[in-house]
């Protein structure tokens, strides 16, 4: 526990009394936090340290605690065969698991990139002073709150391929020639899902978008009207700019959030294996499959892919999350 | 201009507008199409329509006499209630020290929260399963209010913690020179003014506890011990083709309504709190 690391910044030069009940404080302080500290490290640090470990043994679901260490075999292990020729097994060696890899990034990409520039439009809008702004704004929070579980079931019956009223729709529209297996088909399952997470999300990057477009002074376009620039260069020049903080913020969020799908799409395209997640194949083999140790191995490597991108991101994109101090 | 027809004005204005209804519609739709579909009995269901052609309340009397999921829903209502009472307790004293005492490391320990709540669940799921077992509380309500904490803790502690550092110095000043105790402060000067913040923190992490599916589907493996979002994925009929999609959705608008009537009442409060996670506003 970090307690033993805090002590009074300032306590060496104020008088005897202040400093007294700066200590006083202090150690109030670290009695408030060990609470905390103690919930989170029985249910975030410890589980992660046991699933980590897991990896490296041979744990079943059912023989937990007789697990055995197998090093790094679980990740990559490889076999030279008589004839000379090496077969490799393991988590990194399987066509499934990149598979899996190769869904979670493109559905990640598209999903946070439409919801960005969808977010971004909904924002504007919703900036804009108009009668019925709050009629708007309550309007996409429905489907913010509508639990995702239920999202898909209510996509899924409306992208159904026979009594779906999105194919009626557009067919009617002649958008579409014939009806389409969104979900069951495996061209369009991704497209599906993309359609139904984009539905649901763009509203909460629309209104952390909102709460940066309200921070820039007004007095700013003001000026730029004067001066006459046209509001497309309004945006990209003063917008743009200005809102990029709180957009890298909703981005890094919305990233993080789709790396680790699972509900949507184990509830909408169930054993599509064009749609299979890292998070829906870890879940499998550790549940269902009885490869405990390879859903361990997979969850780890999941776990080490998002800590790699968020630090990478922070670090290239100097993110400023304003926890600092004050 | 004065009081000629603008014509380019009015295109623009037309333009917005229609945007605006598209924005609207577009929301909306789905939810009023599945309170329409759940309205719907029998062949009805098989006939696509757009608007209310028939009021049968069938597929509510069955959601609610046949199968678990009023015990569902029970389940759902009492794992969320304690898990956000649990969060709020344990996260109001750690923001009091984490935004009014300066000590070193805060900032590591704020950083080490985000990042906790940004975690994969996947990620501890397997260490998770271990520990709610040997507490004896496996496909328990209470495995779920263990689990949740991992996400509803870390958010709490974030959003209170910013909501505190706004206070005002000088109440907290009075306070000290009457001689309180930081435990006084907490409970008697800012617990008074910190309502609004705790009733949207509670609100945000309710929701999230209610809607939450990975742990609850590994962690509890009874019809009668499952919350209603793994009730309404596993609802399914024999076979593919008998999915009965008129409970499916007369279950679907039954959890939903509480959770949209509570956004919309809330409305301004959710917004703020949303944002307060992210964007200093």
């Amino acid at each position: 526990m970090a307690t033993d690391a805090m002590a009074p910044i300032t306590s060496a030069s104020t008088p005897k009394i202040k400093s007294e009940l700066l200590q006083q404080r202090v150690r109030a302080a670290r009695w408030f936090l060990v609470p905390m500290l103690i919930a989170l490290a029985i249910v975030a640090g410890w589980p992660l340290m046991r699933s980590i470990w897991f990896s490296f043994t041979d744990a079943t679901l059912n023989d937990l605690y007789g697990a055995e260490w197998v090093g790094f075999g679980n990740y990559l292990r490889w076999q030279v065969l008589e004839s000379g020729t090496v077969r490799y097994r393991g988590v990194l060696a399987d066509p499934d698991w990149w598979n899996a890899v190769w869904n979670t990034v493109r559905f990640a990409f598209w999903s946070v990139l439409w919801e960005t520039v969808l977010g971004m439009i909904v924002a504007l809008v919703l900036n804009a002073e108009f009668r019925g702004r709050g009629i708007v704004r309550a309007a996409i929070l429905i489907p913010w709150a509508i639990p995702t579980i239920v999202s898909a079931r209510m996509w899924g019956w409306m992208l159904n391929d026979q009594f779906g009223i999105i194919n009626d729709l557009g067919m009617k529209l002649g958008l579409l020639a014939a009806p389409v297996a969104w979900t069951a088909s495996a061209d369009t399952a991704m497209t599906a899902v993309l359609i139904v997470d984009i539905w649901k999300t763009t509203p909460f990057m629309a209104l952390l978008i909102l709460a940066g477009l309200q921070m820039i002074p007004k007095d700013i376009y003001e000026a730029a009207e004067i001066d006459g620039v046209h509001p497309v260069k309004q945006f990209f020049k003063i917008t743009l700019p200005l809102v990029r903080p709180a957009l890298m913020v909703a981005i890094i969020f919305r990233v993080l959030d789709a790396l680790r799908i699972f509900d949507l799409i184990y509830v909408l395209t169930p054993n599509s294996r064009s749609t299979k997640t890292m998070s829906v194949l870890a879940q499998e083999n550790l549940f269902q499959f009885n490869n405990f140790a390879e859903g361990s191995t997979q969850s780890t490597l999941l776990f080490l892919l998002i800590a790699i991108f968020t630090i990478l991101y922070i670090w290239l994109g100097k993110v400023n999350f304003e926890g600092g101090d004050r | 201009m004065g009081t000629t027809f603008d014509l380019w004005k009015f295109t623009k204005s037309a333009a917005f507008y229609a945007l605006v209804l598209f924005i609207v519609v577009v929301s909306v739709f789905p939810f009023y199409y599945a309170i329409l579909t759940s309205l719907k009995s029998g062949t009805d269901l098989f006939r696509v329509t757009y608007w209310p052609t028939s009021l049968s309340f069938d597929n509510f009397r069955q959601v609610f006499t046949q199968g678990a999921f009023p015990r569902n829903l029970l389940n759902s209502v009492f794992v969320a209630t304690v898990t956000v009472i649990l969060a709020l307790f344990l996260a109001v004293t750690a923001s009091f020290a984490l935004s009014r005492v300066r000590f070193r490391g805060r900032g590591l320990l704020l950083m080490t929260i985000l990042a906790v709540s940004m975690f994969p669940q996947i990620a501890v799921l397997a260490g998770l399963f271990e520990v709610i077992r040997f507490l004896g509380i496996y496909n328990t309500p209470w495995a779920l209010i263990f689990a949740y904490t991992i996400f509803t803790l870390p958010f709490t502690v974030w959003v209170l913690t910013t909501f505190m550092r706004d206070l005002p110095v000088e109440i907290e000043e009075a306070a000290i020179v009457d001689g309180a105790t930081p435990w006084v402060i907490i409970t008697q000067v800012f617990m008074p003014l910190m309502w609004p913040a705790l009733v949207t923190t509670g609100l945000l992490a309710f929701i999230a506890a209610w809607n939450e599916f990975l742990f609850a589907l590994t962690f509890t493996v009874s019809n009668e011990t499952r919350t209603v979002p793994v009730a309404i994925a596993l609802l399914s009929g024999g076979s593919q083709y008998e999915i009965p999609w008129g409970i499916i959705m007369a279950a679907s608008v039954v959890v939903t309504v509480p959770l949209v009537a509570l956004v919309l009442v809330f409305q301004r409060k959710i917004v703020s709190g949303l944002t307060a996670g992210g964007v200093k506003g």
